[in-house]
């Protein structure tokens, strides 16, 4: 076998990012290739997981069996979701146990949304309509990210969160067009997740230190920028249509971009959440802590029957 | 009592105690142990929640009154429920939490199994559909309570702690009263006496091989099936009947 510098497999590499040929998990890759794709996995990962909170807060208070049923699914979903994209992290390296430590530690990050709290059933329906739909522009281009094993677990998760978000607008329609109570309970939550929703998708792309590299590496498909703008004009006629008002005095038509213009992003705000100033960042980080220490014994307990039934079996 | 009293009842208590127990269990949603037991946690509620939709939209069948499932499940009195004690017990931890499944599943199982020979179509329907998820459940508790019991030694002290915390709500598994007696006669129900052998039985085999024993005390706790309740109930009703009692007569 001859020994190829580093400078021609990097090439290689590239040549077949170019070709749209997928990288798998025993192919030679650029280490800031493996780091970048580690990064956002996991934060992926983590952001499912985190995820589970804000909405699992409301599933004992559903108003509904069927209510609570779909919710009950939507979340174990999400688990779901997380439980996937800990393994396609860990066919680059990452074990889950220490990816899971540095989301408790503060080091690794997670969709600032979930920072939000939960205070009212409309929410369970503008996150499906909001949060998982800024999730979907997010991840539909991720089904053609270059790294093979990301590439198809963004295919899988990709359709349930269609689903979901499907789930959601139904909730929030179906308030829209109900009392007054519900109108006022549905533009309320509105009012609350529509600009942490655009928010979602990163800084302003000349903001964005990442973004030309992963753009390059086919790790990243579409900016930023682009990504919010295809939101909001998705998702302006949404609320028109059921009769709700996105809280920007800012939004209206342009017919010369053929998009909406919308107002300015706090990003203030955004950075003092992304740095755990958020209204509920210690809430969700402790209610994941607290999952694992309070199941340590179980864990510690599963480990050692698996040891105890492993030596009966030798000995018989 | 009418048999169609009778019968609506009976039902109404099948889908108390899966409504209960999977309230309770959806409480854990986001909190497990490790992440394969938060989705199999999940998974139960879930099946739970189904059973209790399927059982209560046969109740308001028999009732007559024109009732939606949502009412029966949510807008009755605290008394009004006539779940089992045991399954209305807090969640504790997951040792607990493992328990009272194991308990219930073994119980429901043989109570489901009989179920399917129901000379009502539309609960024998039920029970065999049922039932499939039950089997899971029952493996998937027995598999936990052997793991706990026979792991660590705190594993064991806190299983052992649960177990002889919640047997006194087990003899209720098998109360009967005029209810059981008038759907038996019918054949639409089923008589629990004749399994409560096998359900102690299936007990001790895997507390057996969890080295678990059943505490010596053994006073007796009742009252669920009549709707006098242990003081847990009345928080886990305020917190699932809220936005029904804030919110009336709407559509959700």
């Amino acid at each position: 076998m001859s020994t190829k510098n580093i400078e021609e497999l990097e090439k290689e590499f590239q040549a077949k990012i170019d070709a749209d040929i997928k990288i798998e998990p025993n192919d030679w890759m650029p280490e800031a290739y493996r780091k970048t794709l580690m990064r956002q996995i996991s934060q992926h990962a983590h952001s499912e997981i985190v995820g589970m909170l804000p909405e699992g807060n409301w599933i004992t208070r559903a108003p509904s069996l069927k209510r609570k049923a779909v919710l009950l699914a939507k979340v174990q979903d999400e688990a779901g979701h997380g439980l996937y994209l800990y393994s396609a992290a860990e066919t680059l390296g990452l074990d889950r146990e220490s990816s899971i430590d540095d989301l408790h530690s503060g080091k690794a990050k997670y969709s600032s949304i979930f920072n939000y709290p939960t205070l009212s059933w409309a929410d369970m329906g503008t996150i499906g309509w909001l949060v998982d739909g800024a999730a979907i522009m997010n991840q539909v281009p991720l089904c053609r990210c270059s790294y093979g094993p990301y590439a198809r677990a963004m295919v899988r998760v990709c359709k349930e969160e269609s689903f979901h978000q499907r789930q959601g607008f139904e909730i929030v329609s179906l308030l829209a067009n109900g009392t007054p109570e519900q109108k006022q309970m549905v533009q309320d939550s509105l009012n609350r997740f529509w600009w942490p929703s655009l928010m979602m998708f990163g800084p302003n792309d000349d903001n964005s230190p990442n973004s030309a590299q992963s753009v390059k590496w086919k790790i990243k498909r579409m900016s930023n920028d682009e990504l919010r703008q295809q939101f909001i004009d998705v998702t302006v006629p949404q609320a028109e249509m059921v009769g709700l008002t996105i809280p920007d005095k800012d939004l209206k038509w342009n017919e010369a971009t053929g998009h909406y213009d919308f107002g300015a992003i706090n990003w203030e705000e955004f950075n003092q959440v992304i740095q755990g100033n958020g209204p509920c960042n210690k809430d969700r980080i402790d209610a994941r802590r607290n999952a694992k220490e309070n199941g340590a014994w179980v864990r510690e307990a599963a480990n050692a029957f698996a040891e105890k039934r492993k030596k009966k079996e030798l000995t018989h | 009592m009418t048999t169609q009293e009778a019968f609506y009842n009976y039902i109404v208590r099948l889908g108390d105690d899966s409504l209960i127990l999977g309230q309770r269990i959806s409480e854990w949603c986001g909190h497990g142990p490790i992440l394969e037991e938060d989705i199999a946690l999940t998974n139960i509620a879930l099946d739970l929640i189904g059973q209790t939709t399927n059982l209560f939209e046969l109740a308001v069948q028999i009732e007559g009154k024109g009732k939606d499932v949502d009412q029966l499940a949510f807008l009755r009195l605290e008394k009004e429920y006539t779940n089992l004690l045991l399954v209305e017990q807090p969640n504790v931890d997951f040792g607990y939490t493992i328990v009272r499944q194991f308990f219930f599943d073994v119980f429901r199982k043989l109570t489901f199994e009989a179920l399917c020979q129901s000379s009502d179509e539309k609960l024998a329907a039920i029970a065999e559909k049922s039932l499939k998820e039950i089997k899971y459940h029952l493996k998937h508790s027995s598999e936990w309570v052997i793991r706990l019991g026979d792991g660590t030694e705190e594993s064991h002290t806190r299983v052992q702690a649960a177990v002889n915390t919640l047997w006194k709500f087990t003899n209720e598994l098998f109360y009967q009263d005029e209810v059981d007696q008038k759907v038996i006669e019918l054949g639409l129900g089923v008589d629990t006496s004749l399994f409560k052998e096998a359900w102690q039985l299936h007990v001790e085999k895997v507390f057996t091989e969890a080295t678990l024993t059943i505490p010596a005390n053994t006073w007796q706790h009742e009252g669920g099936r009549k709707g006098t309740h242990t003081e847990h109930l009345g928080y886990l009703l305020s917190e699932m009947q809220y936005m029904q009692r804030a919110y009336q007569n709407m559509e959700w």
